[in-house]
């Protein structure tokens, strides 16, 4: 007997969760079940979906695991829905213990939650708003365009809710827009190409961003170990990167050729006036 | 000259603060703003908004209130002998920069830092207003960062200290030799009284009254300080004798080490060099080490002085002294195993807690994310014995790069 359970795009984890509970308080074999995530086709050969089984069992899973199963709930591939349950199983005979990274499917699970945090913790790092607020409006608004790896979107909104709580935005990514009205985060699955903005205060950016770097310490694998090119599209400074790395050389060079310059003629001035310090200061 | 637009400025006075290494946004008090009063939060581990070309994080708006300073310090762009244009931000106009640059998700916060102007009290009051201005009118719950003027009076330090998440007094030199011949208006002495100060004030606030009530968090992010690397003759040891003091006399949450770097318009007395990144790097890594494994300055500084350039300080410890090792990972001391070249504090961590389901053989320690290349002549596991190649003599040369070929013209 197979059980086949759609996942929606929105609230994949919760309804992941349920499901799981379900079939594991069931007992039911991981090769049993068949997870179908939202816009993933049916087999000509799956069962319909039909309801879930009684329990048998009862079902425990601690807290670190349901953190680890809802990161796992948002990455693309659908076999990770079966990991996630396989672990879950293994866990109510004692198999597995999330504590052993040496069990291969532990690891496993970790690696795959390890590659969300890190899609999560970019898309905390370079969502960039541009400003929308109309004249007149009390609040301030922002529109963001992210196009995140995995299915983070809702796993990542309180994040901002917690951080932007004084002005309204919205993030759009390719599959969902999650918008922040008047403290309220909704989401809508609809597909969606970048929005037309422009904000002024890019250029104060960029202008800042040319200038912190220092070009007597060139280390582009560095940088784009962090920031890697895939996300450069969506970074208003990003294209000043050529320039910035061409120039840095010469730029060195020069302030290795300029001869120290001679004092302006006000620094022996102010420091004659400072005080002394005391001999044995030091 | 002209009056310069705020964009001007800008390029002024971040080019003017990009020598200083900190960009933590790390490890102060959870905040957020989900009251809907105000901006921002702060969540344990700060965030890289954006990295440079120099391969450096961009947390936050790291910027100097003006670039216009009485002091001569050769090493540094500022100094008033340079001849490099100066500006001067209004309290406004950094305020203004913070919110709106915080607004777009581009920083974390900011880190503000500054000449001294007319005296070190009028700049650090300055600074404070700005701190002030950020909290109180904004309510701002980001992150702020603040250089602290070692000379300033307490009463600004105090106020600082209870509107910034961090503190710093950078030392710069590691000396109070070198200080006194390359910042001759610094003042060694002072500097680590102002330390002292903040250490003290710190556990003040730490401690609970008779009420059971505790104060007000003070600089609940620490203090740090930056010392620069290759710009007097101050050897690694002598630096990492430097660090250990600061660390432990004034409980410093960061020491940053700054290969000295070409600026623009150098001093005579202070010629420019090639920026020693790699001594840099094999600092860090002996501070980590002193840090988080256990190890004290005197046994990863040689004695030579001078830090291994070609392998990690780890490394070279562990291949001077063959008889600790090797160490057997199913059994070993946590404190052993820290000190296990190719084992950082995560995969000690998931040893001891994955060794409890059985012992661990040399696939597990792949696993669970241990450099198992380095670590082979140094450990044994269930299946795996290094043999002979603890002692081996050439082990050094597995690791090392090979020399170098000269080439031919």
């Amino acid at each position: 007997m197979t059980y086949t359970v759609p996942l929606p795009r929105l609230g994949t984890f919760a309804a992941w969760r349920s499901a799981a509970r379900a079939l594991a308080g069931a007992r039911v074999p991981p090769e049993q079940i068949i997870w179908m995530p939202d816009g993933s086709q049916a087999g000509l050969f799956d069962a319909p979906p039909q309801p879930l089984p009684e329990a048998r069992a009862p079902v425990t899973a601690t807290k670190a695991f349901l953190t680890l199963a809802e990161q796992m709930c948002c990455h693309r591939d659908p076999r990770t829905f079966d990991l996630a349950y396989q672990l879950l199983l293994g866990m109510q005979t004692g198999r597995h213990k999330l504590s052993n990274r040496a069990d291969v499917v532990v690891n496993h699970a970790q690696q795959i939650a390890k590659n969300i945090r890190r899609d999560r913790h970019k898309m905390r790092a370079f969502v960039r708003f541009r400003e929308v607020t109309q004249a007149g409006a009390n609040r301030r608004s922002f529109v963001a365009w992210f196009e995140p790896d995995h299915r983070i979107e809702e796993l990542n909104a309180p994040f901002f809710a917690r951080r932007f709580a004084d002005m309204d935005w919205a993030i759009v990514t390719p599959e969902v827009t999650t918008t922040f009205r008047l403290g309220e985060v909704t989401h809508t699955a609809v597909a969606a190409t970048p929005p037309d903005l422009h904000d002024d205060t890019e250029a104060l950016w960029r202008t800042y961003y040319a200038n912190i770097f220092n070009p007597a310490r060139l280390k582009i694998k560095a940088m784009q170990s962090e920031m890697p090119k895939k996300y450069w599209k969506n970074l208003p400074e990003a294209d000043l990167i050529p320039d910035l790395i061409a120039g840095a050389e010469a730029r060195v060079m020069q302030m290795r050729e300029t001869a120290p310059s001679l004092p302006p003629v006000r620094a022996q001035r102010i420091l004659d006036r400072l005080p002394r310090r005391q001999e044995g200061d030091i | 000259m002209g009056k310069l637009s705020l964009q001007e400025k800008l390029a002024l006075l971040s080019d003017a603060a990009k020598y200083d290494a900190s960009c933590a946004s790390s490890g102060t008090t959870r905040r957020d703003s989900k009251d809907g009063k105000g901006l921002g939060s702060t969540e344990g581990s700060g965030i890289c908004h954006a990295y440079a070309p120099d391969g450096r994080c961009i947390s936050l708006l790291k910027i100097l209130m003006t670039n216009f300073c009485i002091y001569d310090c050769a090493y540094c762009i500022n100094r008033v002998s340079s001849g490099v244009a100066r500006a001067r931000f209004t309290p406004e106009e950094v305020v203004h920069l913070t919110i709106e640059f915080y607004r777009r998700n581009y920083i974390e916060g900011l880190f503000l830092s500054s000449g001294i102007i007319r005296s070190p009290d009028d700049t650090m009051a300055d600074m404070v207003r700005i701190a002030r201005m950020l909290r109180e009118d904004h309510n701002f719950r980001g992150y702020i960062h603040l250089k602290t003027i070692p000379d300033a009076a307490p009463e600004l330090i105090e106020q600082a200290g209870l509107l910034a998440d961090r503190l710093s007094m950078n030392v710069e030199l590691p000396t109070d030799a070198g200080l006194k011949a390359y910042a001759p208006e610094k003042n060694a002495a002072g500097i680590r009284r102002a330390m002292g100060g903040v250490r003290a004030r710190k556990e003040a606030a730490a401690e609970k009254s008779h009420t059971g009530k505790r104060g007000a968090k003070f600089a609940p992010a620490g203090q740090s300080t930056q010392l620069i690397v290759g710009a007097d003759g101050a050897n690694d040891a002598t630096i990492l004798q430097s660090s250990t003091r600061l660390y432990g006399d004034y409980k410093l949450k960061r020491v940053y080490y700054s290969a000295f770097s070409p600026i623009p318009d150098s001093t005579a007395k202070l010629p420019l060099i090639k920026p020693p990144l790699i001594r840099e790097h094999r600092l860090y890594q002996a501070d980590w080490l002193m840090r988080f494994y256990g190890f004290e300055a005197d046994e990863i500084a040689p004695d030579a002085g001078m830090l291994d350039l070609e392998i990690d300080p780890k490394l070279a410890w562990a291949l001077a002294n063959r008889h600790a090792f090797p160490v057997d990972v199913n059994t070993g001391a946590r404190a052993a195993l820290l000190r296990v070249p190719g084992f950082g504090t995560k995969s000690v961590q998931r040893i001891l807690a994955a060794r409890r389901n059985g012992a661990l053989g040399y696939a597990d320690l792949k696993r669970i994310g241990a450099l198992v290349k380095k670590a082979q002549p140094f450990i044994v596991a269930r299946d795996w014995s290094p043999g002979a190649l603890t002692d081996a003599a050439n082990l050094r040369a597995r690791f090392a790069p090979p020399p170098e070929q000269l080439s031919l013209f």
